[in-house]
């Protein structure tokens, strides 16, 4: 019995997909657990340091740093069939790189995730913009032309989401950590222009100060007409599509992330397949890791989540080759870059966040809140430095 | 005798409106649970389901595994509350009436521990429970219920009630101590077993910090458990939160409402002997 | 040995063994672990441990984090535990009343909220005081008060959770009062209404000096378990916005389970295990010499 933990959505239809490795695996069970995103990355870290890891899990590629620090993951060159089935050549490269840590190949790129801008095109229309924005200036232009008009609060941007400051920032030339990723970097002035465009969009009305849950139902308030734009990933492409009306469907679009000066970078997200180094399965995990990654399967994946495959050959027939609504993010995906690869890093990012949110809502000046991350960082990262300095890994 | 007639109302109104403010709550949870999806986000809001149904309980059952969750937290519960009454009432009574040395001392340390709060042993307790590899298993789960200083207090409080004679008759029989508790001062015990069993499967069903650490298998999962994990997961579906809700709150509230004269009488006996 | 106390120990030697083992033994361990560093890596190697002395106290000691959780914790005792002990003394006394009718009926819908699960109960008030589709908000509206974003709002996060937590479980020392009142001989009341006492007085004169060592009691025990917030703040607020419900225990779990400090998490433990004593015993020796006054 293969036990295979996958979060979210991807959670929701891994069952159906399994279904069909068992039937051409007889002898082979497949349990799917599903974790909800929020609270996956405790309990992975919990299973590992409980000693009670899956055979195969869904890992956010942000995360593969992490795990290979604590030595949880089984290397996978040897166990699971690269050359044939999983050339890396095939795969966008941004990603194959996020998925080799220590020069070993510790997960299998399942899905990318990126983030870019979902808009309501007759909205924007209404307010005398045609065309979806492509730089920073234009984007503000379209937010303050519906502010003023039709929608008062345009931009759905939850204070407690950390993807559209993170994108903004690694618009930026500065990495956001620097000295291999011993210290902070926050206080740049790339970081700083980040940080004052995302701060502006709650300063001049455009977003409204909220947490997620307190947008209710995202897809029935876009679809209301409460805003018109939304930061968010691929997924919603499955979620406008199944819970907005067949007629709503020719108002929404999708267009890549603006940047300072046209299209801009976006976080290279995603998630992976790991085999844990505890499993006693391992065979069976590579294997099933072959099936969700081959072509067809993949193909099915992107129908049922609006996930997009890492494997350009994939993206080259339909049902991807035709959908509009994919289109902005197969070019956004030649524009991603990762986020540092260190095991703090899923930290360092949450008070990133922090620290933002304290600013949107007043209660600390900008300069001083940098200083602040930077300080909080160097004291998260001060381990690493110890063993990096002591030479060990 | 004027203002009699003002107080009576005064009174009960409070009585009654604070009655209604502790159980509405509990109410609109169940109303909720059988509207439509989404129907609870509009505005205004609407208090009672335009048209009922148990779609939501459906959808838990089919796809959510609540059974499984049910299960689990009723056989936790009825596991945990089997042993630890057992064992809190033994030692209990030995406190209260089995003559040994150090009693007093011994007993004194173990009531000022009550003011450790429990979270600080979780950390570790999860480290030893990972040596012994009994994490993600239903016996780690019911690890740190299995006894209390809490009931052993309990118990004591009221076998010191029990008239010594009864005792030395039967010693003097020649009844050995076990049969003598078995025989003799179970039965007295009786009221202050149920307020322990009950208060040891409340516990036990409501418990969710520990069982939230040490089970990470769904299958595991006790009710409280999986719906916070659905929580995080479907914030926005509130009617179906509501549904998990009722099946939580539910049985164990009607456990209270059945045993209610027992839970109230052992308490209020162990608070008046102070 | 005689065999009486030979009897003693095979009767509290289960139970001593649960606790010495599950309890005792982790709680000492935990002392040992705030003195190192003990973190991921050395889950991953031992040979990644250090040990720290009294640094992880230091460190806990200088993190702004920890004094807005003290911070938000002190608040949530001060103004939670007269709010909880009122309310249930009310009610108690109200319960009491000789004009009082279906006193089983009431005395159960009052106690009824703790029984139920916290997490189940938690929910609902999120839903509750939503901020849009919320009841309480609608009623807010109806007497013209605009709304309020009750957990969306750092100011007023905090509060809401106070509100929660007395409702959750002012039946519990209800019961413990009304125990205590009974307690209380008739003819002292007696005597006070021949005296021409008003209620008031005869709860100022009477009731409150009767029941002061339950008071203290229930005074004492509620304060060290509000001081142990942590359910409600995960399931309504993961410690938001702005971590303004972030208590001692929720920083703990954070540090221990989220980011497995496991070092400095023990360091919180214990601190907030200090304060706790700290604070009791204060509160004991207050009313203690002043009682002897």
């Amino acid at each position: 019995m293969l036990r295979f933990w996958a979060m979210g959505r991807e959670g929701e239809v891994a069952a159906e997909l399994v279904a069909g490795f068992e039937r051409e695996h007889p002898g082979v069970r497949v349990r799917v657990e599903q974790l909800p995103w929020s609270a996956a990355h405790e309990k992975i870290l919990t299973a590992v340091a409980g000693d009670a890891t899956p055979d195969i899990a869904q890992m956010g590629n942000t995360w593969l740093a992490e795990m290979d620090a604590l030595h949880a993951l089984e290397p996978l060159e040897g166990l699971v069939d690269v050359q044939q089935r999983l050339p890396a050549a095939d795969h966008f490269e941004g990603i194959w790189q996020t998925n080799q840590v220590g020069g070993r190949l510790v997960g299998v790129p399942w899905y990318v995730d990126t983030r870019l801008l979902f808009y309501r095109a007759d909205l924007l229309r209404d307010a005398g913009h045609p065309q979806a924005p492509r730089s920073w200036v234009e984007w503000q232009a379209a937010m303050q032309a519906l502010h003023a008009g039709a929608v008062p609060h345009p931009m759905i941007l939850p204070l407690d989401e950390f993807q559209p400051l993170l994108a903004l920032a690694l618009q930026q030339p500065e990495p956001l950590l620097r000295d291999g990723g011993r210290r902070g970097n926050f206080d740049t002035p790339g970081f700083r222009r980040a940080l004052d465009f995302y701060v502006e969009m709650y300063r001049r009305g455009w977003a409204p100060s909220a947490g997620e849950g307190e947008f209710g139902n995202v897809a029935q308030e876009f679809g209301r007409g409460r805003f018109a734009f939304y930061i968010t990933g691929p997924w919603y492409i499955g979620e406008f599509r199944r819970r907005l009306p067949a007629a709503m469907q020719e108002r929404w679009n999708t267009a890549p992330l603006p940047g300072p000066d046209g299209p801009g970078m976006s976080v290279a997200g995603g998630s992976s397949l790991v085999v844990f180094r505890r499993s006693k399965l391992k065979p069976e995990a590579a294997r099933l890791i072959e099936y969700l990654c081959r072509h067809d399967v993949q193909q099915r994946f992107y129908g049922l989540t609006g996930n997009l495959p890492p494997r350009r050959s994939v993206w080259t027939q339909p049902p991807l080759a035709t959908d509009d609504k994919a289109r902005a993010f197969r070019d956004q995906l030649e524009r991603v870059r990762p986020s540092p690869a260190v095991p703090e890093w899923e930290r360092i990012v949450q008070e990133m966040q922090l620290v933002a949110e304290r600013i949107v809502r007043g209660r600390m000046p900008v300069p001083q809140a940098l200083q602040a991350l930077n300080a909080r960082t160097d004291a998260m990262l001060e381990k690493r430095r110890w063993l990096l300095d002591r030479g060990s890994s | 005798m004027k203002g009699n007639r003002l107080s009576w109302f005064g009174v009960n109104g409070a009585l009654l409106a604070a009655a209604a403010l502790a159980v509405a709550p509990l109410v609109w949870m169940v109303s909720v649970s059988l509207m439509a999806a989404g129907e609870s986000s509009t505005y205004p809001p609407p208090l009672l389901p335009d048209a009922p149904s148990l779609d939501h309980y459906r959808a838990l059952l089919e796809r959510g595994g609540i059974a499984r969750q049910f299960l689990n937290s009723l056989g936790l519960a009825v596991a945990v509350t089997i042993i630890s009454t057992t064992l809190n009432t033994m030692a209990g009574y030995a406190f209260a009436k089995l003559h040994f040395r150090g009693r007093e001392r011994l007993f004194s340390t173990m009531l000022a521990a009550l003011v450790i709060p429990g979270q600080v042993a979780m950390l570790p307790l999860f480290l030893m429970l990972k040596g012994m590899g009994l994490v993600n298993t239903y016996a780690g789960a019911m690890v740190p219920g299995l006894a209390g200083i809490f009931g052993i207090f309990l118990v004591r409080q009221y076998a010191r009630t029990i008239p010594n004679e009864l005792i030395e008759a039967a010693r003097m029989d020649g009844a050995g101590e076990f049969r003598t508790f078995f025989s003799i001062v179970l039965p007295v015990l009786k009221p202050v077993l149920v307020t322990l069993a009950v208060f040891s499967f409340l516990g036990s069903w409501n418990d969710f910090m520990w069982p939230l650490i040490v089970l990470n298998d769904g299958d595991l999962y006790t009710l409280p458990v999986a719906l916070a994990s659905l929580s995080r997961e479907h914030v926005q579906d509130t009617e179906l939160m509501m549904a998990g809700a009722v099946v939580t709150v539910l049985p164990v509230l009607l456990l209270f409402l059945a045993l209610q004269r027992y839970y109230m009488q052992g308490l209020l006996m162990g608070s008046v002997k102070q | 040995m005689n065999r009486q106390q030979l009897a003693a120990w095979a009767f509290i030697a289960p139970a001593l063994a649960v606790i010495a083992l599950f309890f005792v033994v982790p709680v000492v361990a935990a002392l040992l672990l705030s003195l190192t560093d003990f973190d991921l890596y050395a889950l991953a190697d031992l040979r990644n441990l250090r040990f720290a002395g009294l640094d992880n106290y230091v460190h806990v000691l200088s993190m702004p984090l920890f004094w807005r959780a003290f911070g938000n914790t002190s608040y949530f005792v001060v103004i939670g535990v007269p709010l909880s002990i009122a309310v249930s003394l009310a009610c108690a006394v109200l319960l009491q009343s000789k004009l009082a009718r279906f006193k089983p009926f009431v005395r159960t819908a009052l106690f009824a909220p703790v029984v139920t699960t916290l997490v189940a109960v938690a929910l609902i008030w999120r839903y509750l005081f939503h901020v849009r589709y919320g009841w309480v908000n609608h009623l807010l509206s109806q007497v013209g008060i605009l709304p309020i974003d009750w957990l969306g709002d750092p100011d007023w996060s905090m509060p809401t959770i106070i509100l929660f937590a007395v409702w959750k479980n002012f039946g519990g020392n209800m019961i413990i009062f009304i125990a205590a009142l009974q307690a209380i001989p008739e003819d002292l009341y007696e005597a006070a209404r021949l005296d021409a006492a008003g209620p008031w007085a005869q709860f100022r004169h009477i009731t409150l000096p009767s029941i002061a060592p339950t008071l203290l009691l229930v005074s004492i025990l509620t304060i060290a378990g509000y001081f142990q917030l942590f359910a409600e703040p995960y399931v309504m607020t993961r410690g938001g916005p702005l971590q303004s419900t972030v208590s001692l225990l929720y920083l703990m779990y954070e540090e221990g389970f989220r980011w497995w400090n496991l070092g400095v998490a023990s360091a919180v433990a214990f601190v907030l295990f200090i304060v706790i004593v700290v604070v009791t015993r204060v509160l004991l020796f207050a009313t203690r010499a002043e009682g002897r006054s």
